[in-house]
């Protein structure tokens, strides 16, 4: 098809002949515009169009810009031809004037206004969040159960493998380098204590949070932003169902439950991981690591670290549907907000573990 | 010449037929158009012609080509040749309305920045949009909007054979006779082939040349408004019956 498409330009003086032979359409054109941009400014041009067999409105285009920067003279020009051309010429040319720079000013104004009302929106929400969840001691009819036990399926039963085998890892790695110090001193029954202390503090709550947010935390933004994009969200609303009680409360309550049974289990599996470990590197045995774990670790960290999962959970699950419901008429603010709901979770869960580590210290416990 | 040629195509999802052995043939110039009841297969066979949807035996031929047994380059040049209009106009949510016209000139031609706006430009007015509404994003404009400016950008590069997917659903009446009008004046301006699937009564009657009907699988009708009673069908009976009531 491309073949019989052919360009001539002939140089008489100063009159430039050129001839097109076959499609003069928007291929042909970006394939000639070396050729064609190579004829001067205000040159005077005679155009054959006889053996033209087609013309779109890109190159009627073109020849219309032609027009007003050279002399141009069309020739051989088919009824069928100059359709193409009068069809151009209704239309004035138009400019989509620029869009407005802003001065460096106005930037960093308008950067942290974004901000400023970021934040407004954010207390609106955790203040109607409050609302609603007071309204629910009030009215306990509007308690979804099964939604609550639902979201517990999908974010926490079902998030348990991982967990476990993180934290078991975990366990495994933090055990394999202490031994090695350890082992130095001579003070190897230690690992015990070591071991026991950090994953029940600060360890498996931190994993479990981390590992939640990054996958409850997003499919929560990802589903409540689609939700809002095809106008479900509004659907409910019209037809009264609350969002908040049948999409939010349901999520955080169900994430509050779950978060501490999942630390729970993180613990058990990092605690294991670091006991075979000290049975492999340093000769403990599995009894001898238990009656030690049971002198040595207090049970109160244990409940520490219980007691940072509905915070934990808490801070996820809000941080989760508030990007969810950022999300605006287009597709690629779902994955924004899915990115920044993660990274915002994860920060906030270990500025919120800074916190309880300097309370907890100033409380002496 | 016949812009589209279906010959024998047979369509099965998992264990439920959808066609059984369609055959049709679209000429060139003319509006084409898809006909039958909800469910019956017309999008399904459209988005077949696009090469959307695979075709489980039998052949469509578009532009001379096999859609059916065609190379990576030559449905690559097909689908350069054609333009298709979404139900919902299926602009991409992140570009304006410029951007989401100058898209296919950016991707495949050289031309300069500016001979691409100035196409942009016009085609934006040709399908009826403002100059201004250019720097709108898909999320700030209506639904009619939304379909003319999916009729642009399938413009962008003026292609000859044209697929619309109910141009005319979800538009009040006035633009969607206007929409109509747009459809038959860019035919005739630009020598376009269309095929197009619709319910619309109106539409049906002032824009379409010739018409298919699937009904039960098959193809009962193929051929102009006039003769549409020529033949017997439930589906022709009960759409057809009283054009007063629609």
């Amino acid at each position: 098809m491309g073949e019989e498409n052919s360009l001539f330009i002939e140089q008489k003086n100063d009159l430039f002949k050129i001839k097109v032979v076959g499609d003069f359409d928007i291929h042909t054109l970006s394939k000639w515009r070396e050729k064609l941009s190579s004829i001067p400014k205000y040159a005077s041009l005679e155009i054959d169009l006889s053996a033209t067999s087609r013309l779109d409105t890109a190159a009627a285009l073109f020849l219309q810009d032609l027009q007003q920067s050279c002399t141009v003279t069309l020739v051989g020009v088919s009824p069928n031809l100059k359709h193409t051309l009068e069809l151009v010429q209704k239309y004035p040319p138009s400019k989509f004037e620029k869009a407005q720079e802003c001065s460096l000013l106005e930037k960093i104004g308008l950067f942290y206004y974004k901000k400023y009302v970021f934040f407004l929106h954010l207390l609106g929400f955790i203040g109607e969040l409050f609302v609603k969840l007071v309204m629910l001691v009030r009215f306990p009819k509007y308690f979804r159960y099964k939604e609550i036990l639902y979201e517990i399926n999908q974010s926490a039963v079902r998030a348990i493998g991982i967990v476990a085998l993180t934290s078991f890892l975990v366990g495994v790695v933090i055990a394999y380098q202490s031994a090695v110090q350890l082992k130095l001193y001579g003070a190897n029954i230690f690992i015990v204590d070591m071991l026991g202390i950090s994953i029940l503090r600060e360890l498996a709550p931190m994993i479990t949070a981390i590992v939640i947010a990054g996958r409850s935390g997003s499919s929560y933004t990802a589903e409540i932003g689609a939700m809002k994009i095809t106008e479900e969200l509004d659907a409910m609303r019209t037809m009264g169902f609350d969002p908040y009680y049948y999409l939010v409360v349901p999520r955080i309550i169900a994430l509050s439950v779950s978060l501490p049974i999942l630390i729970f289990i993180a613990d058990v599996a990092g605690v294991f991981g670091g006991m075979l470990v000290a049975h492999s590197q340093l000769g403990i045995s599995f009894g001898l690591f238990i009656e030690r774990f049971n002198d040595g670790v207090a049970a109160k960290h244990f409940f520490l670290g219980e007691i940072k999962g509905p915070f934990f959970a808490f801070l996820i699950a809000t941080i989760a549907i508030y990007r969810g419901f950022m999300v605006k008429d287009d597709t690629q603010s779902i994955g924004k907000n899915t990115t920044k709901s993660v990274v915002e979770s994860i920060f906030s869960v270990i500025v919120c573990d800074a916190l309880f580590s300097v309370v907890f210290t100033n409380l002496g416990i | 010449m016949r812009v589209i040629e279906v010959r024998d195509v047979r369509t099965v999802f998992g264990s439920k037929v959808v066609h059984d052995g369609l055959n049709l043939s679209v000429e060139e110039g003319e509006i084409y158009g898809l006909l039958g009841p909800s469910g019956c297969g017309k999008t399904t066979l459209m988005r077949e012609m696009v090469m959307l949807e695979p075709v489980y035996s039998g052949s469509i031929k578009v532009l001379g080509y096999d859609v059916t047994h065609i190379t990576q380059e030559e449905a690559q040049k097909l689908r350069e040749s054609w333009g298709v209009l979404f139900q919902f106009g299926a602009l991409f949510s992140s570009l304006n309305l410029a951007e989401n016209v100058a898209r296919p000139l950016i991707e495949y031609t050289n031309l300069s920045n500016k001979m691409i706006e100035e196409i942009v430009a016009f085609k934006l007015q040709l399908v009826g949009l403002r100059p201004r509404d250019a720097k709108l994003y898909p999320s700030q404009i209506s639904g009619g909007m939304k379909k003319k400016a999916g009729l642009a950008r399938a413009l962008a590069m003026d292609p000859k054979l044209l697929f619309l997917d109910e141009p005319t659903s979800g538009l009040d009446p006035i633009s969607a006779r206007e929409f109509d009008a747009l459809i038959l004046k860019l035919r005739e301006l630009l020598n376009l082939t269309i095929v197009m699937v619709s319910h619309d009564l109106q539409s049906i009657k002032d824009t379409m040349d010739r018409f298919a009907i699937i009904d039960n699988k098959k193809i009962v009708y193929e051929g102009p408004y006039a003769q549409i009673h020529t033949v017997k069908s439930d589906f022709i009976d009960k759409f057809f019956r009283d054009t007063n009531e629609q």
